[in-house]
Formats: C-alpha cells, structure tokens, sequence
C-alpha cells in the first residue's frame, strides 16, 4: 500500500488502466468459463478443505493458540501475568530467523544483539549432531544485571520483564559485565552505512541508503530514532520480550518468525497456557541454573 | 642528585607538555567520534579506560595513605638506616627541623593524590556512553550497587583531600601572600599564624587524616568490590579482590611518591633527603613483597582447582595472546628489578627512585590484566560464532585513540602536578 503510494502517477494510472482491461475482459467470459476470482462467492468447504483450515481459527497451530492465549492474558491487570518463554531445542534447527526479525523489529545498529543463536557441535564422528541455543535475555527472577546499575536505569518491571530507561542510562557497562548470559550489549554508534558513498542526495548512496538506520524503532512503546548521538546510542540494550508488541496484542517477533514453532511464549500465571503446560515437563532445562538467577527462559531437550 | 633534580624537573615538563599535546587527538576522538573508536566492546565491555581509571585510582588512595604517615601516625623522623625513630615525643630543635621536612613530603602526597585522582575520574569519565549524565551518579544513585557507593565515598575523598591540602598549605599561602595574588586568594581571609591557630589546624589535619584513611580503604576497597560481586566473572568473583586492590594501591602508590620524593622532594642531596628515601623505599619493598604474597595465593589457588571460569582467565594471563604483559612488564620490570634494586641498592637514592618508577608505571599492567581476562571469557560457549559485529569479540587491544586518551590524562595530571607544584608551596627551600 505504502509502495503504491510512492510509485509515480503515470505508473500508477497505466496499471489502474490494465487492471481495468482485464477486469471487463473476465467479466465479459472471453474464456467462455466462470472466472475462478477470489473474491467471488465462497465456495463449499467440502470441496476445497485448505480453504477451511485458512478460514477456521488458528488454534491448531501453536502460534494462533499463544496468540488467543496472549489476548487472554492482556485481559488481566498486568502486575498478574508473568511472562516466559519456552524453547524447544528439538524442534530449532538453527536458521537464526529469530536473530533477524529481532534486529529488523528494533531496528538493532551493528554490534547490538538481543537474541543470537549458539551453535555446538555434540559427539565425533560418525555420531555428530548439531545443537542450535537461542540465547534471548533470560528475564532473571533474580537478575544479577540490575542491582549492579548506580543510578536506578533497569529494572525487573511487574510483568516480569527486565526493563531499561535509555534515558537514565549513563552507559558505564557495568550491567554488562554482570549478566552471566552475554545477554546485555552496548549500542557504541556504529551504523551499518558508515564508510559507504555518498551520492545523488536523496535518490543514491549514503544519504538514502542509512533510512532504515535513521527510523526510528519502538521499543518500550516510545519512538528511538539514534539521531545525534542520542540514547539509545551509548546505552546497554537488551531483549525485552518485545515488550512494545505485547502491548498491542503481538507476540515477540522472535516468536512470530519461528519456522519451526521451537520458541513459545506466554503467561505463566495462566495454568491453561502453553507455556505453563511445557515448562511442567521432565525435560525442560534453564541456562546455569547454578548461578540462583532463577531464568523465566526454558528449554525443552 | 639535586643538580639532576632540576634537570629532570625540566624532562618532565616537556614530557609532560608532549603527553598533552599529542593525547589531544585522543580527546577530540572521543568527542567527534564517540565510542567507535575504541576497541572495547559488547564483550569487552570495559578496557583500557577503566584499567587506567583504577590504576590512577589506585595511585592516588596509595600516595593519601603514605600522607597518613606524617599526618595521623606522626612519623617525625627516620633515622640513617632508613627506619622509623620512635615518634618524638619531646622535640629537639633537629627533630623539629627534619618533622617540617616530613610535613612537606605529606604534602607532596596529598597534592599526588589530588593530581592521580583528577587523572582517573577524566579517564572514567570519558569511557561512559552519556557523560553528561555523570551528575546522575550522585543526585540519583542507586545504593544496592556497589558503583553507587563508590561515587559518594570518592566525592567525599575528593573534598577531604582539598580541605586536608589546604590545611596543609595554610601557614605557607600565607607566607607567600605578599609575593603572590594566587596565595593570597588561597588563604580565603583566614591569616590567623598564631601557634594556637596552627595548632589547631595540626590538630584538624590529624582528625581529618583519621578519617581519610578510613575513607580511602573503603573507598578503594569499594572500586575492588565492584569486580568482587561479579558472580558472572570468576576471576574477578573473590574476597581477596577488594584486599588485592588496596595492597595495590598501596603499593603503586608508595612507589609513585618514593619517585616524586626523589626528584620533588624537600631539599635534595641532603642527609634528610636520603633517609628519607631509603625509608621510603623500604615501606615499598615490604608492601612489594605483601603484593606478590598476596598473587600467589590468587594464582595458586585459581589454578590449583582448575574451575574452568577462573583457571581460564588466569591461564589468559599467564600464557594468552598477552603473556608479556604479565611475564615482562609486571614481574621482569615491577617485581624483580625493583626487588633487586630495593634489596642491593637501597642506599643509592637513583636506584630507590628507578625502583619506585618501574613499579608505579608497569602497575599498569597489573590492573589491564585484572580488567581484560575478566571480561575475556566468553559466559556462554559459542557466544563469539553466534552473531557478529563490531564489539562482539573477546579479544581486545586498545586502539590509537584510546591510548592518546589515556595519555592525554595522564599529560594533563602531569601538568597540574609541576604547575602546581611551581605555583603553590608544596615544596619550598626558601624558607
């Protein structure tokens, strides 16, 4: 829609003008057949059963069952949802998906990184296999990353998300250093364009190419456009379970992107959800559980 | 000796102009370029900047709590053989010649002091992502970090080592005041130089050292703990870290001061002087020997478990990319040749002031080496493979603008230091 808008008139008016030929064409049979349009009558279920499945609700699929049970969950006052996220590391097979929608979600610089993909070899040969790990934040009951910040920028906010105020952030790193998961990076200012040409302003080059870098993204429901050096240029940045979606009835977009449906996502304190009912299974594991950070991230082996 | 001291003074200068000069450009790449400059990174979170900050930190909470020695435990003399005469109790005319002379080496070690810690908060300063934020450290701290803490007991450090230097300076501003506008400025009106009013401040000096060096330890001790209670960093995550970065500070500055004794000290060439050094430099043998002590048990105990957290970053600094630093800098040139000189030589006031040099500058080494291992394991196998950008690495060396910063710092404390001590009397012979 947004690309029609932009495209120049007279384009726009040739293809209106052969849609139109087209459209009186069809209606007036030239094929000598009914014409087989969508946006003819619906034709009977028993006839083409993949249009049924379309048309039903997505509660088969994993991803339309989180999402009905993530409307379910926005229902409730927010200090009663505990958000969690399950991973089955069976069901990942390492296309790192999830990586790229998160970057392209929160429009991540170069070096940032909410949610890389661990790889591991496992076994010699000829009994080798690949172990894939998506590390986003663990959203720590006890996270050793926000005691460690001087000036009050992060903290564990109500619906269990480790929250950080770009705006308050002076940008020491020690929450870096503190978080045992690597899962905190600092945003230092690179952009992807930088070091690129300059030329035609506005049709070639460095000058149009660095939009995507000067949009702005909206995490914590609040427009981050990293114009002038601003925050959250010279912040730490995190996963947030992309706390700005679930507000408007989204799951995170790693969730979303998920080929394999390996990541789950959900409300905990919903005995009905998905994500209660996986993390009661034997097999279910957390990352250096030793360490007492007591992780609200899962994963099923 | 003194013919040298005032043709190294003259080094200095230069060395310390040049350092400036050329560190400029490191500044102006802070400021033009922000932090993409800098080879530390999302793994790396901290570098040569925070290695520099505690080092100078360091430097500075050492040389205060050598002052302490004159102002609190009233060391008044030190005899030919280096040692502490018994606090004098009723003082001889010498006695009280050679305690004024004490006195100016306590303030030389407040003015280091004062001069390091400028140094290290410039450095700090600088490595944070918003530095016009810093004042949120101290109207909006957050006191469950240890970060928090620290940034109240540095700023009150920080006005203590002024109000003590000042104290110090007094009855000397006032003497210079009619020769000099700045002096007089300095006195703030109070030109009281009765027995009782110096008295009294001798008095308030001691109350305030009493308190600074309370102050110092828990205030270096809290730069140690902020690396203490880092359970992700098993190198860093120990009770001895705190203990280690005072046994440090001590020791790098006793060792800066021996040097500063050396070359600015009171009256060069003479008796006092030279019992004065070889006093110092037997307190930085013995705090030598407690900080090697205290690295063994660090090294031996980390690598006798082999945890794969700790041993590896111990294994890093003994046998990584950067072994020379450890190997080299930190034992050839910061424990052996000091030790050697210290032990040999102590009655040569070159070789005591070399030694204290060589310590104090190679300490450098000592604190990159506590900041980079730490930081240089990745917490999760495959984190390094798993995505890549700039900063998301473990390896690290510092880049050319990082260095120029450092050095810009340390050009810049430098130069406060002979300015300073050229402007104010610190150290005079006139009198």
């Amino acid at each position: 829609m947004a690309e029609s808008e932009k495209a120049p008139t007279s384009r726009r008016g040739v293809l209106g003008a052969l849609a139109g030929t087209v459209g009186a064409a069809l209606a007036v049979g030239v094929l000598g057949k009914r014409p087989d349009a969508q946006a003819a009558a619906p034709i009977a279920p028993a006839a083409r059963p993949q249009a049924a499945a379309n048309a039903a609700p997505l509660t088969s699929d994993l991803l339309g069952r989180m999402h009905s049970e993530l409307a379910r969950a926005l229902a409730k006052p927010r200090q009663e949802r505990r958000w969690v996220m399950v991973i089955d590391l069976r069901k990942c097979v390492g296309c790192h998906a999830c990586t790229i929608a998160c970057v392209a979600e929160n429009k991540l610089p170069p070096g940032v990184v909410y949610r890389p993909v661990l790889e591991e070899e496992i076994g010699t040969y000829p009994n080798v296999t690949r172990r894939f790990i998506p590390r986003p934040c663990m959203q720590c009951d006890n996270p050793p990353c926000t005691p460690v910040c001087p000036v009050h920028a992060t903290w564990k906010n109500e619906e269990g998300i480790v929250v950080v105020n770009y705006d308050q952030c002076i940008g020491c790193r020690y929450c870096l250093t503190a978080c045992p998961y690597g899962a905190r990076t600092s945003d230092f200012g690179y952009t992807y364009t930088a070091g690129t040409p300059h030329a035609l302003p506005g049709i070639l080059g460095q000058g149009i190419a660095d939009d995507y870098e000067r949009v702005a993204n909206f995490e914590y429901s609040k427009a981050w456009d990293r114009k002038g050096g601003g925050s959250p240029i010279g912040n730490a940045r995190k996963c947030h379970f992309c706390t700005h979606r679930i507000a408007e009835g989204m799951l995170p977009a790693c969730v979303t992107t998920c080929i394999g449906r390996a990541t789950m996502f959900g409300d905990v304190n919903d005995p009905d959800s998905l994500v209660a009912e996986t993390i009661a299974r034997p097999n279910v594991m957390r990352l250096k559980e030793e360490m007492g950070t007591e992780p609200r991230v899962y994963y099923l082996l | 000796m003194a013919k040298y001291a005032a043709r190294l003074n003259r080094i200095f200068w230069i060395v310390a102009l040049a350092a400036f000069v050329v560190g400029l450009y490191g500044l102006f790449s802070r400021i033009a370029f922000g932090h993409t400059r800098a080879n530390y990174g999302s793994y790396v979170p901290w570098g040569l900047w925070v290695a520099a900050y505690i080092y100078m930190i360091g430097l500075s909470a050492g040389a205060f709590l050598f002052s302490t020695l004159v102002y609190v435990f009233n060391i008044r003399r030190v005899s030919g053989e280096g040692t502490v005469a018994a606090p004098a109790v009723g003082i001889a005319d010498g006695a009280a010649f050679e305690r004024e002379r004490l006195e100016q080496v306590g303030k030389l070690a407040l003015f280091t002091a004062l001069v390091t810690l400028i140094g290290a908060l410039i450095c700090i300063w600088m490595d944070l992502g918003h530095p016009e934020r810093a004042w949120k450290l101290v109207f909006q701290t957050s006191f469950r970090s240890i970060m928090g803490w620290m940034i109240w007991f540095y700023a009150a450090y920080f006005v203590l080592l002024l109000v003590e230097l000042w104290l110090a300076l007094r009855a000397d501003l006032i003497a210079r005041s009619n020769k000099s506008a700045l002096a007089r400025f300095l006195t703030f009106g109070r030109r009281d130089v009765s027995a009782a009013a110096l008295a009294a401040d001798r008095r308030l000096l001691r109350i305030l050292g009493s308190v600074g060096v309370v102050l110092a330890i828990a205030f270096h001790g809290s730069v140690g703990a902020i690396f203490g209670v880092v359970a992700a960093r098993p190198y860093w995550n120990s009770a001895l870290t705190p203990i280690m970065f005072l046994a440090g500070a001590l020791l790098s500055g006793g060792a800066l001061l021996t040097f500063i004794t050396a070359i600015w000290g009171p009256e060069p060439g003479s008796e006092i002087h030279r019992n004065l050094m070889r006093f110092l430099g037997q307190i930085v043998l013995g705090l030598l020997a407690l900080d090697v002590l205290l690295e063994w048990a660090e090294f031996s105990i980390g690598l006798w478990n082999a945890s794969p957290g700790e041993s590896a970053s111990l294994q890093l600094v003994l046998f990584g990319p950067y072994w020379w630093a450890f190997w080299i800098i930190h034992v050839g040139f910061g424990v052996i040749v000091p030790a050697i000189l210290l032990i040999f030589l102590r009655r040569k006031i070159w070789a005591v002031a070399l030694a204290g040099a060589l310590i104090a500058v190679t300490f450098l080494a000592v604190r990159l080496n506590v900041i980079i291992p730490g930081l240089a394991i990745p917490e999760l196998p495959g984190l390094e493979a798993a995505f890549h950008g700039p900063g998301l690495t473990t390896s690290y060396l510092p880049s050319l603008s990082e260095w120029l910063l450092f050095v810009w710092a340390i050009g810049l404390a430098a130069l406060i230091f002979l300015a300073g001590r050229r402007i104010l009397p610190i150290i005079h012979t006139e009198r």
